[in-house]
């Protein structure tokens, strides 16, 4: 199948010095020196650790563990060792009791309604630590996740800045290698740890190696879903995504304003974050 | 003749035009101080690039009475220099502008003709068209500026040269973009290709100042290059960091090249004006 040749490789030294050199200017810009990292111990987020260690010195970074009782052993072993490797700081703080106070309120509530629960309350205490900490959240979302909406709108997807959000799950994979990031994060299956047993490829029905290639044609090379078919990617695979894309479009935005004057937020009142730094 | 010429290839501060007329004096200071007979600043180097509804905040008009320009112009005594700025006219209409400013005097000063609105460029929304492309004449020969997407368009440096002139200096506030396996991203290698080419097609210096630092998530990737008119690379900044190129070029290098390689000469202007006229009447 043609799509076999698509390369998705990258130069990791010019995204190191891209994305090092952005934390550093977006966090200073805006008044800090610190950075603060929910560390899953999952890929993104140990990348993103590194990285911000990077850019900020690792005794301006705090790494946040924040587990859930159902939560894999593995992943508080694998963010410590990502702690212990940089020597950023860290804070342990545990959310069952938390979650659980809301969770048990209503005993039929949906996985879906509890790993929302679980993340939102980690953005809770992310954005509480980084006013103790005086720094900045540094965000984990890959554009993978981003695309296809496999976040949670508030919870996971918050943030101040995001150094991760234009490079798919398998560029992270291969940056992740190359900055470093301990072989056993970076072989086990990328998961959101919301319930035992689940992984993002089992829940999406997908590999992230197969949709970063549908989504690079679509996304990167403005693909239409036609060509991704000629180029050998089954046909309902292509609907689904671009569908997923799609439907998820609201969680990429911000939400929209009424339009009722002349000059209104989000229309015709436009600055960058930046303005006057 | 030999030109000291100095590349400032800085970071900006968004909408602070006090903080960069700053560093304009300071590199100023210091090119003159190290031999420079020339400075070329990037693109919108006084005001910063992604200025927005910032736009008619911080525009000036390039004269002896405005505060920004009046110590530029006193500085223009000591080194000619190119600036960049948000130009107001007196109709209230504002352009992407860069002044040549030397002897205390405004030489010259270029809008910028093509006005990306596309992909992540919007500068057609915030800004008006310029819409002239002329050489003009220093103490180092004519000189043609032209500002990023001006030259992404093949016709501006044609124009110029065929206006005579033989020093090109392209200013740029270009965003990195087109990550793949490469050490150089794909904007900064494209840049690249065609500065050489212009160099080569009109056996002319190309001098390029692109700025560096990042606003949001865009980050400007610099490697500011002079290119002399065999399409040699004469001198190179680093990528995505602040730094003073001062780089001699020998003006008389034009003389060899263009002995040996007579493209101007053999130039037939008529014959494009005659086709051109031809191709647009017939459309």
């Amino acid at each position: 199948m043609e799509h076999n040749k698509i390369d998705l490789t990258i130069n990791s030294e010019v995204v190191q010095q891209i994305l090092v050199g952005f934390i550093r200017s977006e966090i200073s810009r805006a008044g800090f020196t610190r950075a603060v990292v929910n560390l899953s111990g999952g890929l993104d987020s140990s990348l993103s650790c590194y990285l911000a260690a990077e850019a900020m010195g690792a005794e301006n970074v705090l790494a946040l563990r924040l587990p859930y009782k159902s939560s894999a052993p593995e992943s508080l072993e694998h963010a410590q060792m990502v702690i212990e490797a940089l020597g950023v700081q860290s804070l342990t703080i545990p959310i069952t009791d938390m979650a659980d106070a809301l969770i048990q309120r209503f005993p039929d509530m949906s996985r879906v309604r509890q790993g929302n629960i679980m993340a939102r309350l980690r953005m809770i205490i992310l954005y509480d630590q980084t006013e103790a900490f005086h720094g900045l959240a540094v965000g984990t979302g890959n554009k993978t996740e981003i695309l296809l909406g496999y976040t949670t709108l508030y919870g996971d997807a918050a943030c101040a800045i995001n150094p991760l959000g234009d490079l798919y799950k398998t560029q992270i994979r291969q940056l992740a290698r190359e900055i470093g990031i301990p072989a056993a994060i970076i072989s086990k299956a990328p998961t959101a740890d919301l319930w035992s047993g689940q992984t993002d490829e089992g829940e999406l029905g997908f590999t992230y190696d197969e949709v970063d290639q549908l989504l690079f044609l679509l996304v990167d090379q403005r693909y239409k879903p036609e060509e991704c078919v000629q180029a050998g990617f089954g046909e309902s695979f292509v609907r689904a995504v671009i569908d997923k894309v799609r439907r998820n479009h609201f969680k990429r935005v911000m939400p929209p304003i009424a339009k009722l004057s002349n000059r209104t937020v989000g229309y015709d009142f436009l600055y960058l974050r930046d303005w006057g730094t | 003749m030999k030109l000291n010429i100095a590349l400032a290839q800085i970071n900006t501060h968004l909408g602070d035009v006090q903080a960069n007329l700053a560093k304009h004096l300071e590199l100023l200071h210091e090119a003159q101080t190290s031999g420079a007979d020339l400075i070329v600043f990037p693109e919108l180097s006084l005001t910063g690039y992604g200025l927005q509804d910032l736009v008619p905040g911080v525009a000036h008009r390039a004269s002896t009475d405005d505060p920004v320009f009046a110590p530029l112009l006193e500085a223009s005594h000591k080194i000619d220099m190119v600036v960049g700025f948000v130009d107001e006219d007196t109709r209230h209409r504002f352009f992407i502008a860069s002044a040549y400013l030397s002897g205390g005097q405004v030489v010259h000063i270029h809008h910028k003709v093509y006005l990306p609105t596309y992909g992540l460029f919007d500068e057609g929304r915030f800004f008006a068209w310029g819409d002239s492309v002329s050489a003009f004449d220093t103490k180092f020969g004519r000189i043609g500026i032209l500002i990023c997407e001006d030259f992404w368009h093949a016709s501006p440096p044609y124009l110029l040269w065929l206006d005579g002139a033989d020093l090109f200096l392209l200013t740029s506030a270009s965003p990195g973009r087109g990550l793949n396996q490469q050490p150089v991203l794909e904007s900064a290698r494209w840049v690249d290709d065609i500065n050489r080419a212009y160099a080569c097609l009109f056996t002319s210096f190309v001098v390029h100042t692109n700025r560096v630092g990042y606003e949001d998530g865009l980050n400007f990737w610099g490697g500011s290059t002079i290119y002399d008119p065999n399409g040699f690379l004469l001198s190179k900044g680093p990528y995505h960091e602040e730094t003073l190129i001062i780089s001699e070029i020998d003006l008389n290098q034009l003389h060899r090249t263009r002995a040996r390689l007579p493209l101007l000469r053999d130039e037939r202007t008529a014959l494009v004006l005659r086709e051109m006229r031809r191709i647009v009447e017939d459309k």
